[in-house]
């Protein structure tokens, strides 16, 4: 399987470019969509998506000889969803504002594909070392495209950046930004927008 | 070892420790839950009931009403009671403070909701409307009961028993009011009935 080793920086990388997991690979798009309203409720869901996606694949990196192959889907789901309702528990006992805006979008991560899928593809057959390497890369990928998508659709929805006002009376808020249409579009133009640029890349 | 002993007692053993583990930060965490939970209802209290000293939790039925009192006093200045219903998308939860004699309204104050972002959520707080963001639970204060609460469309109330309704929102208005409306009936009969 493993040919010549891939530098541990690129194996960084990837997450946050190449292999960026909602522009390049379209995936965890649930909550990408339904929580990005405003940057801070982006902001916090990617970490504690990348919360669960690096504690994940720490233990199942490592107990990726243990674990039977027959039933480690199981077995995976039951580590996330551990680790899930952990991050769910530490936002509603410390940050119970943000918890309150995240709603049911915090028990939805075991779902993510996201996190299920770096586990199946990557951490149940590489090192812990490599692992935490992947997971921080692609956990501040998703981190990035949340933090982007929740700022462009609360600046054009809400005229405010992290709830401090940056734009002026005279802005007539779009509130289509704010609701779900308003998701699909600012997502499909960022993904256009990567797609460019990275067809730039190439010519190059 | 067998394969199925093995994936039987690895998976067993993970979902034990993953018990473990929940049920360990479960107690960490509840405190402050609760801790939460109760501040927010105090918050709530205090914002649906003129000011009071301290309020009595009493429940009828099934129901809990909390009851604001002064010290100096034993007759109750405002009882408060929190009702769910069903708004445009989901549940909406009030918290609504009444006089005593259940005649008028002191105050409302929305708990939950999941309505449209901009439109819906106006019954919580509008930021469109600068000088007063917070105007349709606050038009609440002082309406009359009865014959019960009406709901008027662009205009501005003119009967003691009306309430303007959010422009693009209107669902979302009158499931508040249908949702008093509905409950308020029986909150007097189970309150009165204790008295």
């Amino acid at each position: 399987m493993a040919k010549t080793p891939i530098p541990l920086r690129k194996e960084f990388l990837k997450g946050l470019w190449n292999d960026n997991p909602v522009l390049r690979m379209l995936l965890g798009l649930c909550p990408t969509l339904a929580v990005t309203n405003s940057a801070i409720n982006g902001l916090a869901m990617g970490l504690a998506t990348t919360f669960v996606l690096i504690s994940s694949s720490i233990l199942i990196s490592l107990l990726r000889k243990v674990i039977p192959h027959q039933v480690r889907i199981a077995g995976y789901i039951v580590i996330i969803a551990t680790f899930v309702t952990v991050a769910d528990k530490f936002l509603a006992a410390y940050l119970p504002e943000i918890s309150k805006a995240l709603g049911p979008y915090v028990p939805l991560i075991v779902v993510n594909c996201l996190i299920l899928g770096r586990q199946e593809a990557f951490s149940s057959k590489n090192g812990v070392g490599r692992s935490i390497i992947d997971a921080l890369g692609m956990g501040l990928g998703f981190i990035f495209v949340l933090v982007v998508l929740g700022s462009i659709r609360e600046i054009l929805g809400s005229t405010t950046l992290f709830n401090i006002q940056v734009l002026g009376d005279w802005f007539n808020p779009w509130m289509i930004m704010i609701l779900p249409p308003g998701a699909f579009l600012t997502l499909g133009l960022l993904i256009g927008l990567g797609n460019w640029l990275n067809e730039r890349k190439v010519k190059i | 070892m067998n394969k199925t002993a093995k994936m039987i007692i690895v998976l067993t053993v993970i979902t034990a420790l993953s018990g473990a583990v929940l049920s360990s930060w479960d107690s960490i965490t509840k405190p402050k839950i609760e801790y939460h939970q109760l501040q927010a209802l105090k918050a709530a209290i205090s914002d649906v009931l003129p000011s009071y000293d301290y309020y009595e939790e009493k429940a009828i039925n099934e129901k809990t009403v909390y009851i604001g009192k002064n010290d100096n006093s034993t007759q109750p200045i405002g009882i408060a009671f929190k009702f769910d219903g069903s708004g445009f998308q989901g549940n909406i939860s009030i918290m609504v403070g009444v006089d005593p004699s259940f005649t008028s309204i002191t105050g409302i104050k929305v708990l939950g909701q999941i309505e449209t972002p901009g439109l819906g959520t106006k019954i919580v707080v509008d930021p469109s409307n600068k000088t007063n963001p917070f105007w349709f639970p606050e038009q609440f204060g002082g309406v009359i009961l009865s014959p019960q609460i009406d709901v008027v469309k662009n205009a501005t109330p003119q009967n003691p028993n009306e309430v303007q309704a959010i422009s693009g929102a209107t669902i979302t208005s009158k499931a508040v009011v249908r949702i008093i409306n509905e409950n308020i009936g029986m909150i007097k009969e189970l309150y009165q009935s204790t008295n």
